[in-house]
Parts: C-alpha cells; structure tokens; sequence
C-alpha cells in the first residue's frame, strides 16, 4: 500500500483500513487500503 | 491395456488442462490489465476516497449508494500452483494478481456506477472479500466475490 502510494506520489495514506478473509482451504488474504493524499 | 496406455490416460488430461489452463489463463489475464488499465485512466477524475466524510468546501445535492462487485474464480493451472505451495508455505502469488485485478475491477464497477448515476465522487468506499462455498463439497471453493461499496455523491460545485 505505502508503495503504491509512493508510485502516485502521494506523501501519506489516511483512513486505512484492514481486512481479513480466508480465500482458499488453508490460504487467508490480508489486505490493507485506504485514501493517498499529498500533505501541503 | 499396457501400462503406456494407463500412464496416458492418467496423467494425460490433467497434464492438457494444465498447459491449456496456463496459455488461456495468462492471455486473459494479459487483456484484463490491459482494459482495466484504459479504464483506470478514463475515470481518474472521478475520485473514490475512503474519507468517512466529504471533505470541507464540497457541497453535496444528492447522494446515493454505489456498488462494484466481481465474482471471480481460479484456473487450474493456478489452483495447481497454490497446491505446491501450500505445501511449504508462503506468499501465494497466483491468487495475488487474481485478487489485485478483481479489486480493481470492482473499484471500476463502482465508478461506472457513480457515473451512470450522475455523481462526481464516492466517499467512505470499502472492499470486502467473500470465499463463495461450493454448495456440494464445501471445502472445495466455487469462487471468491470481491464488492466495493460507497456512497456517491453529487455536488453543486463539482471540481
């Protein structure tokens, strides 16, 4: 996430939420987003 | 039958599916990216934030709740892969780029559907993801269904 930010060039990341789900028998998935900004 | 014929007939279509699964599998992936990049790039005005609020100075008219949804599931080629690797462990890439183009084509259903209904941004979006059981054996997954929700908001001084 931080580093996708970064390639937008935005300087942080606000609102971030996690999430959590098991995609497959013995997988989970954890994901985290939120809303890139560039702070002035 | 001789044993050659038995060997064949075992390993045979498995061994098919898979060489099928992978040349299909990475064209379609190949063409995925390519449209949901064009699309990315067609409704970048439109911004999906995951502010609770819409930010001080817009002013909201009217408001809706947008959603997005995929349901996607997973080629053989790469439900044989995540088998290897379940058995050491690890980042399941496979699945990775499945889920990466899933959320970002939620994402664009959504925006589309903020569009259709006349809105000029989405706030508070969220992304859920949902293992959809296989009504019969319910190990087994029938697919998974990523849905990005939002509430669209039309604004009287759009920027």
């Amino acid at each position: 996430m931080v580093q996708e930010a970064e390639s937008l060039g935005a300087n942080a990341v606000v609102n971030v939420r996690f999430s959590t789900s098991s995609v497959a028998q013995g997988a989970a998935e954890l994901f985290a987003y939120g809303t890139a900004v560039t702070v002035e | 039958m001789d044993p050659f014929m038995e060997m064949s007939v075992q390993f045979g279509l498995p061994l098919t599916l898979l060489v099928l699964a992978f040349f299909t599998g990475s064209a379609l992936e190949r063409r995925h990216y390519a449209s949901i990049r064009e699309r990315e790039l067609r409704w970048r005005s439109l911004p999906a934030v995951t502010f609770r609020s819409v930010p001080p100075g817009w002013k909201v008219s009217e408001c809706a709740l947008v959603t997005g949804s995929v349901v996607i599931s997973v080629d053989y080629f790469k439900r044989f892969l995540s088998g290897l690797r379940m058995i050491f462990g690890g980042r399941v890439k496979a699945y990775e780029t499945l889920l990466d183009r899933a959320r970002r084509e939620a994402l664009l259903r959504l925006k589309e559907d903020a569009v259709e209904r006349g809105c000029h941004a989405v706030v508070n979006v969220r992304l859920e993801t949902c293992r959809m059981a296989n009504a019969r054996n319910s190990e087994r997954i029938a697919g998974l269904e990523v849905l990005a929700f939002g509430t669209g908001v039309k604004l009287l001084n759009p920027p």
